[in-house]
């Protein structure tokens, strides 16, 4: 009976969707408050009903109600509590819901969060994103319904892949839909900018602080499921450009080039037509990712069971999504060129740059990614674009946005005089050649351009950022009111300042792992040792060991440095009972300078087994970059002006000023 | 210059400059990429013998054997019909690497007839099947029965 209140509250979600997404819509049009005032119930109500939902699968999963399918399917009396809840989202129809539920929850958010904006904008956007949630709603009703019953209910549940019985599985799927979903927000300001026709700073103003909001989660989430694939696939890389992975990279990368073209729209009035075609498409790789990933169109890491009618569904939502906001743009957008003047040597003119390097890799990921479905589809032949490419075009493009960041924060609006800038950053360009030079030994280099590079375009960011912090102190009360900047009208600006620094560690990291670790296979007897970039691997035998749904071969790997013992890892080998097939648990010892990571392979004979030793330098900055980019959006948001419930005159003033700059020019 | 002159140099230097990387990206994504040859095609010669490709079928059952003492394996890959190719491997295998299952090999044809694999893949899900794999095996099962049916 329980499962039915969850289909019949989706049943109820939907309908108000539906409502939400034709009523509020029509009324902003012909003037109906009354209709138009229905767009935050609704939302609020398509929320309840959600949470609902969710709430009662949840349920299901924690009584163990096999007679659901998806809960038999995903779920087993042994499974730990912690992963029957990650059960959740852990399959295809738990994951829409979760998707469902998120949309809902951002549409009450905007209903509660938006005091500010006129009824008209919030009436507009909730509609858009009722429009979305229709489709999605839809989707899972007609061809993946969480709550279908089983007839024959099995005494136990086929258990969750044991891959995602694990912490970091848990997060990552929340936090990147968290991501995607919120990108529905700005994709829904910038529909109804369009249908409305006004497109002024206010509009660009309240997408900032939810735009970020999207991105911040989106960044934790890659970061999260870098992480996860770090240590849970147990072959220890952290990005493996899979299909499914740049999914979630191309919405990031273009979501990074709508928070800084934003940021231009907002200040200067100008980019307007640009930052709603990013809106756009920030949305719709968000739709094709769940798309790629849905579906099983590409071989991929990610891929799950194909079913040809989702796909299909999808595909016909992606078309109308997309084909449906492109031809309201084409329609309305304004023209190109309008905006504020400026010079060469300008912030606009240096975030354009780094708008278009974000979009050149955007598009190279997005052609890498698809390239094997269109050589498939013209018949030249099944291809797989390799790790090799993604690499280089990857190497081809961000070294000059790291060049672009330094440059950034120094930067004036509309001109910046070349010679002041060049003086100010002269100490940070000295600093960061010499440390590039540095970086030339030998031993730092192992021989490769590559990691002087790296060296000095990280160096570069910290030293120009540090340079610029001066700057800005100076221009207040000298350095000691560095926390009286963070804690007023500071905020947005170290933001920025600490999500810059995330590239800088993310660079590091990433330079160093990938040109000084060490991965080794190995096959060792037991009290055999291996030598690794100073460390010594003693391979001390594998013993079994029980787990609560599983039993585990599990190997002692003892590591001196020198005569000195750092370490005992003990990586396993496990076969959970349900689905009897094995899963390698890595064990890493990690540190801010190295992680010490080994895994298990199989078991070769006379106590032999095949190993895993590697050596990983660095490879957790690539992640506290991550991390610190996420805080830096974090200190963005909560800037105050956001918070503001009416914006300054000044603002407007200054606004009103760029309004008129653009009407002279068109 | 005037505005619309630049503008018109800009769309120029534009189109060129996306139109030289088109050429540069689409040369190096063939030069990037490994095609797919299922078992009977690598049998009919249609693999490259110099490059790089990627083949796909069954583990066949019983054909997997450790070589020595060391990590390097064998196993036949077969699209469960007559196509056979000995298929050598060294590394550790991946968790879902298992007799009667799908796999996916990345590697060189040496010219013995011996398929040099770099890299190995089998996928997170068992119910899964590669969607190159999937079509290889259809197409072999389709071709023995119509043979079987031309027969009769």
């Amino acid at each position: 009976m329980i499962p039915e209140i969850g289909h019949y509250a989706l049943v109820l979600s939907m309908c108000l969707a539906i409502a939400q997404a034709i009523f509020p819509l029509i009324g902003t049009m012909n003037n109906t408050p009354s209709w138009a005032a229905l767009a935050r119930p609704l939302a609020w109500g398509q929320a309840f009903f959600l949470t609902i939902a969710l709430a009662v699968l949840t349920y299901a999963f924690l009584v163990d109600d096999f007679s659901v399918r998806y809960v038999a399917s995903n779920s087993n009396t042994l499974l730990p509590t912690v992963y029957k809840i990650s059960a959740v989202w852990g399959a295809h129809e738990g994951s829409l819901l979760l998707w469902a539920f998120f949309l809902g929850t951002w549409s009450a958010a905007i209903a509660i969060f938006s005091k500010g904006l006129t009824q008209e904008v919030v009436s507009r956007v909730l509609a858009v994103m009722g429009m979305i949630n229709t489709g999605f709603l839809s989707f899972m009703l007609f061809t993946s319904n969480p709550f279908d019953r089983l007839f024959q209910i099995p005494a136990e549940g086929r258990d969750l892949n044991p891959l995602l019985q694990d912490i970091g599985l848990a997060l990552h799927p929340p936090t990147l839909y968290l991501g995607y979903v919120g990108f529905s927000v700005a994709f829904g300001f910038a529909i109804a900018a369009l249908i409305g026709g006004r497109l002024d700073a206010s509009w660009a103003r309240w997408s900032r602080p939810w735009t970020t909001a999207a991105w911040v989660w989106l960044t934790l989430g890659i970061t999260i499921g870098s992480w996860w694939a770090y240590y849970e696939l147990g072959w220890g890389g952290w990005w493996f450009w899979d299909p499914v992975e740049n999914a979630s990279l191309m919405p990031w990368i273009v979501g990074t080039a709508l928070m800084h073209s934003l940021a231009v729209t907002e200040k200067r009035g100008a980019f307007r037509s640009w930052t709603l075609m990013l809106a756009i498409l920030a949305f719709s790789l968000c739709l094709l990712g769940t798309f790629l990933v849905r579906s099983g169109v590409l071989t991929s890491v990610h891929a799950f069971a194909a079913d040809p009618d989702r796909g299909a569904f999808i595909l016909a939502f992606l078309i109308i999504v997309i084909g449906g906001s492109l031809a309201l743009y084409a329609w309305r957008a304004p023209s190109i060129f309008s905006g504020g003047r400026f010079d060469l040597i300008s912030r606009e003119s240096f975030l354009l740059g780094n708008n278009l390097l974000l979009t050149v890799f955007t598009f190279l990921v997005l052609f890498g990614t698809l390239a094997p479905l269109v050589y498939d589809a013209l018949e030249w032949g099944k291809i797989s674009v390799g790790f090799p490419w993604f690499n280089k075009m990857f190497l081809m493009v961000t070294p000059f946005l790291a060049v672009l960041i330094g440059f950034g924060p120094l930067m004036r609006w509309k001109r910046t005089d070349p010679v002041w800038l060049f003086k100010k950053l002269r100490i940070a360009m000295i600093v960061s050649v010499i440390i590039g030079l540095i970086a030339f030994i030998p031993s730092i280099s192992t021989g490769s351009l590559l990691v002087p590079l790296g060296m000095l375009l990280m160096a570069w960011i910290i030293a120009s950022h540090i340079t610029a912090i001066f700057d800005r102190l100076k221009h207040k009360k000298g350095v000691g009111s560095f926390f009286a900047d963070l804690a007023g009208k500071g905020r947005s600006y170290y933001g920025m300042v600490i999500a810059h620094m995330g590239v800088a560690m993310f660079i590091l990291g990433a330079t160093m792992v990938s040109h000084h670790g060490v991965e080794t296979d190995l096959r060792m007897s037991p009290g055999e040792s291996a030598e690794i970039s100073g460390y010594r691997f003693r391979f001390d035998g594998v013993t079994r060991v029980p787990g609560p749904n599983y039993t585990a071969n599990q190997g002692k790997i003892t590591i001196f440095q020198g005569d000195e013992q750092v370490v005992v890892l003990e990586p396993q080998k496990r076969t959970y009972f349900a689905q009897e097939r094995p899963m390698t648990e890595a064990a890493i010892d990690w540190g801010f300078t190295r992680d010490l990571y080994v895994s298990l392979g199989e078991d070769l004979g006379d106590g032999d087994w095949s190993v895993r030793l590697y050596y990983k330098p660095f490879v957790r900055w690539v992640w506290l970059g991550g991390l610190a980019m996420s805080l830096g959006g974090i200190l963005c948001i909560s800037d105050r002006r956001y918070r503001r419930k009416k914006p300054k005159k000044e603002q407007l003033a200054q606004t009103d000023a760029a309004n008129t700059l653009v009407t002279e020019k068109s | 210059m005037k505005p619309r002159q630049k503008r018109i140099v800009f769309a120029i230097i534009a189109v060129i400059a996306i139109g030289v990387a088109a050429k540069l990206i689409i040369a190096s994504i063939d030069a990037g990429s490994s095609y797919f040859y299922s078992p009977k095609k690598v049998l009919a010669g249609e693999a490259p013998t110099d490059q790089v490709f990627r083949i796909g079928g069954l583990v066949k059952v019983g054909s997997m054997q450790r070589i020595g003492k060391t990590l390097t394996v064998e196993f036949i890959v077969t699209d469960d019909q007559a196509a056979e190719v000995t298929t050598r491997y060294t590394g550790i295998l991946p968790d879902l690497f298992k007799e009667g299952q799908g796999v996916v090999a990345k590697g060189r044809l040496r010219d013995d007839g011996i398929f040099i694999a770099e890299e190995v893949l089998a996928k997170h899900d068992e119910k899964y099947l590669a969607p190159e794999v999937k079509e290889a095996l259809e197409e072999a099962h389709n071709e023995a029965m119509n043979q079987k049916e031309y027969a009769q």
